[in-house]
């Protein structure tokens, strides 16, 4: 694999037909078919770090998408400004992000060289997108990278309006990878083991690893919290679960 | 741990930025993960004035131990001149 990318902002559709701003990285391989990702920032926002991540699934084949979540409050702002702006607001509504995962998901599909197939990973908060995302729209492979609020609602006082979402379990359209973090308290690991309860009795196709000595956020490497054990390990998870659904 | 926890104020007063000085009307204080501070989780305050758009915002991001000494040092500052404010 060459690892040679294209990567660049561009303009999609998001929900309610918003014209927003996004991140494209695009192999430049020449393959002729390719599966895709939609990437779900973290809650600080479309930053450096994420599109690198945008970055890496491009030079391991696949064309990935991320939409500037923040867009609407906070066109051209540094990240951290745009993640304060939506933070005291609440976050971003469970219908928006739905929407412009569903539009960015519609202009991978579009791409030259797209299989058709198209997964979610998100992080953070958009861990729980991700997986909100896969209940709600028609995709192939979702990844959960340490959501929380999945299963047990935000705590009193949290001027959050994100809601449990555990309930719409059934409506699953795709395989779910889950990477946690036995240290982490949000999701605490009794919220992400009842949550793949839940899943087997649906009979939903999952899998979940968590790991020892990593708390949330252990994929950031330009932060404290990045555990390079736990983080390759996920990755490789990663490129094992794509490469079953969507690389084919 | 991402612990969402957010408080926010009403404020009055001024904040100097990366374009200046502007009027502040509001104050989120947060503990979670930092932008820039090497630490796992500080006490995050962002002093801010919506209406002037997101960039209206100055930022600072404490450990808890340097936060606290804060605390302690405005009550020290405003308990030396009682008759001045309230």
């Amino acid at each position: 694999m060459s690892e040679a990318l294209t990567a660049r902002t561009i303009t999609i559709t998001g929900h309610g037909g918003d014209q927003i701003e996004a991140y494209l990285a695009v192999p430049d391989d020449g393959a002729a078919s390719r599966g895709s990702v939609v990437v779900i920032h973290h809650m600080p926002g479309y930053d450096s770090s994420t599109k690198e991540i945008v970055r890496k699934f491009a030079a391991n084949g696949y064309a990935a998408l991320m939409p500037n979540l923040y867009y609407r409050e906070a066109p051209g702002a540094s990240p951290d400004d745009a993640a304060a702006t939506v933070r005291a607001n609440g976050g971003v509504p469970d219908d928006r992000l739905v929407g412009d995962v569903a539009g960015a998901a519609e202009q991978l599909r579009a791409l030259g060289g797209s299989n058709g197939k198209v997964g979610v990973i998100g992080y953070c908060s958009g861990g729980r997108q991700s997986f909100l995302a896969a209940c709600s729209l028609q995709l192939d492979a979702a990844v959960d990278c340490y959501g929380a609020f999945v299963v047990k609602p935000v705590p009193d006082g949290v001027p959050l309006a994100f809601k449990p979402i555990v309930g719409m379990a059934r409506d699953l359209s795709c395989p779910l990878l889950g990477l946690f973090g036995a240290d982490d308290k949000m999701p605490a690991p009794d919220e992400t083991a009842e949550l793949s309860a839940v899943l087997d009795g649906l009979g939903k196709q999952h899998e979940f690893h968590t790991y020892d000595g990593a708390g949330h956020a252990f994929f950031s490497v330009d932060r404290v919290a990045y555990r390079p054990e736990a983080a390759n390990d996920g990755w490789q998870k990663i490129w094992h679960f794509y490469g079953r659904y969507l690389a084919r | 741990m991402c612990t969402y926890t957010t408080e926010k104020i009403d404020i009055a007063g001024s904040g100097k930025g990366s374009e200046g000085w502007f009027a502040l009307s509001d104050a989120t204080v947060y503990f979670d993960h930092p932008v820039h501070a090497m630490a796992e989780h500080t006490l995050n305050i962002d002093f801010r004035n919506p209406a002037k758009g997101p960039s209206a915002r100055v930022a600072v991001e404490l450990t808890a131990e340097s936060a606290r000494a804060l605390v302690g040092a405005i009550e020290a500052a405003l308990a030396a001149v009682p008759t001045l404010v309230g």
